[in-house]
């Protein structure tokens, strides 16, 4: 129950002026591999950030460091004007107000699908039973799954799991959603059905950060897309300018080389 | 038995209506009928080769010189009929022990296994407790631990502590070893559990505790529970060992037996018991392993 108070994620004070989210000077390395190197990026309420890059260009990194489930080298990281680097911060709370989405669903097999989103709304957030499924229910339901309540993850296909796991970070009312790669492990058929749930999701403004290698929903959705290369954010700019014409060259090849294999 | 591919019944596929009207394909008849035909082959191989094999050892033990010496010694049916009640009412000691046993254990154990996968500085000393604890008593043949709990203890003369059944030192013998072997188990559980579902359990806020209790645990468990139910078969075994501090369970029951007249029946006797008890117990096992979907090599179409 002790938490309980921070459900209510909105109501934290956001200041309206400044960005929900700021990153300054992020770095963060795993031994000697430097994966971010002096990151800066500026997420405001409502808006829908893409992370573009190849394969081990930091996108994951950047988006595990803000859900803190890495520990920065450097830099600061800022939520709704609180410093969440700060190593006082309590990050149980922080994390249950960013839902993230990973690439591999991670849903939790052991329990129903219907366990899987109740599980925080009962434990971190201390909501009665019947209360937490009543949410659950209505999330599932949002995500077109409610019928699959009673069913076990590993009995639902590749997008009904991801869509799962949208429900199980929406359902504690983030202000900000993370996506990892969310579409990058499955087939084309059924990345549009979650890409479809993301677009509905920006409508209702919510707040995302999302990576991924989709670049058309990358050119229909992003207010801003950013290139990630070798750790560094080398190119920032609206979706037409930085998808049809940007102005790095490795932006250029990297862009290239994806329309070479077909996904743009 | 190969057969060449009969082009004279192509069948053009037709748009089936339902499944409904399947039938099975002339050459889906002779595979099947080829199988059942290796089945029958296979049964009667095995039952050949089961008889020849026991034939040759029975003939080989039985023809042997000593054999009617060792067959009054061992295998007398009198002294088997004699010593029964005896060494069956020891038995119930034995099991006894081992559910006690078994369940102290689990919890030892998992608590043990929890306590090695604390992170922290604060957690130091628990975590090194933890470790030496599982080290030592894994070390350790569990004949020493009983004879030093078994005569140590008493020898002590603490009150409270020293004056107990015996049986209470040969269950705490058995709890410090079998609880290490155990906590490794858990803790190999534990560690099998892929980060990620750490990660995503952290991701929604829960605490490291909540993310061990309702995310990991749950999954470490039903990974364990083979090798697990394993440990249990060897515990209930092993609780005969308590025999050699005096307490009178099967084996001591039958040891007395033999005393009188150097006839060891009674001890073929203690053992058919005790194997009666773990074969139950090691089915469980196995059905518990495959309801989870291990059917191990041996299992699917190769």
């Amino acid at each position: 129950m002790r938490r309980r108070s921070g459900f209510e994620a909105t109501a934290d004070p956001v200041p309206a002026d400044g960005p929900l989210l700021s990153i300054r000077h992020l770095r963060k390395s795993f031994d000697t591999n430097l994966v971010l190197d002096d990151v800066s990026l500026d997420v405001d309420s409502g808006d829908c950030v893409v992370l573009i890059g190849a394969s081990g260009s930091g996108k994951s990194t950047l988006l595990r460091c803000v859900n803190l489930l890495e520990v920065v080298d450097d830099g600061v990281i800022t939520l709704a004007g609180v410093d969440v680097t700060d190593p006082r911060v309590d990050a149980d709370r922080v994390r249950s107000r960013v839902g993230i989405v990973f690439q591999a669903f991670n849903l939790f097999p052991h329990l129903s699908v219907l366990a899987n989103v109740t599980l925080s709304p009962m434990k971190v957030h201390g909501l009665p039973r019947a209360e937490a499924e009543e949410r659950a229910l209505a999330m599932l339901e949002r995500v077109g799954l409610s019928d699959k309540a009673a069913a076990k993850p590993d009995e639902l296909s590749g997008g009904q799991q991801q869509r799962v796991a949208i429900a199980r970070a929406l359902v504690n009312s983030p202000v900000l959603m993370l996506l990892d790669e969310v579409t990058s492990a499955l087939d084309p058929e059924l990345v549009g059905e979650v890409l479809s749930l993301l677009r509905e999701l920006k409508d209702e403004g919510m707040t995302m950060l999302i990576a991924t290698h989709e670049m058309g929903f990358a050119r229909q959705v992003a207010d801003t897309v950013c290139f990630l290369d070798g750790g560094r954010l080398l190119e920032v700019g609206p979706p037409e300018q930085l998808l049809a014409d940007p102005r790095e060259p490795r932006t250029r090849q990297f862009l290239a080389r994806i329309i070479e294999a077909g996904r743009l | 038995m190969a057969r060449a591919p009969q082009p004279s019944t192509p069948a053009a596929p037709s748009v089936s209506s339902a499944g409904a009207n399947w039938q099975p394909s002339q050459l889906q008849r002779q595979r099947l009928a080829y199988r059942r035909g290796r089945t029958v082959r296979s049964a009667v191989t095995a039952a050949l080769s089961t008889l020849v094999l026991l034939a040759v050892l029975i003939g080989a033990v039985t023809s042997s010189p000593g054999w009617p010496r060792v067959h009054e010694t061992f295998f007398n049916w009198d002294k088997a009929k004699d010593s029964f009640p005896a060494v069956a009412a020891g038995l119930w000691l034995n099991i006894r022990v081992m559910l006690i046993c078994a369940v102290i254990v689990v919890v030892l154990g998992l608590a043990l296994a929890i306590l090695r996968t604390l992170r922290g500085p604060v957690f130091f000393p628990l975590r090194m407790f933890a470790a030496a604890y599982t080290d030592l008593f894994r070390g350790l043949p569990l004949i020493l631990v009983l004879l030093l709990l078994g005569f140590g203890v008493p020898a002590l003369s603490l009150g409270g502590v020293s004056f107990q059944p015996v049986v209470v030192y040969g269950g705490a013998a058995l709890v410090l070893t079998y609880s290490a072997y155990v906590a490794e188990v858990f803790r190999a559980g534990i560690e099998s559990v892929h980060p990620s579902q750490r990660a995503a359990a952290r991701s929604l806020g829960l605490s490291n505790a909540q993310a061990l209790r309702y995310v990991v645990l749950p999954q470490a468990v039903r990974r364990v529970l083979p090798p697990l139910l394993n440990d249990f078969v060897s515990l209930q075994k092993d609780s005969g060992l308590i025999s050699i501090l005096g307490v009178i369970d099967a084996i001591r029951a039958a040891q007395i037996s033999t005393a009188s007249d150097f006839n060891y029946t009674p001890y073929i006797v203690a053992g058919f018991l005790f194997v009666c008890l773990t074969i139950p117990l090691t089915r469980l096992t196995d059905w518990v392993a495959r309801r989870q979907g291990w059917y191990g090599v041996s299992g699917g179409a190769v």
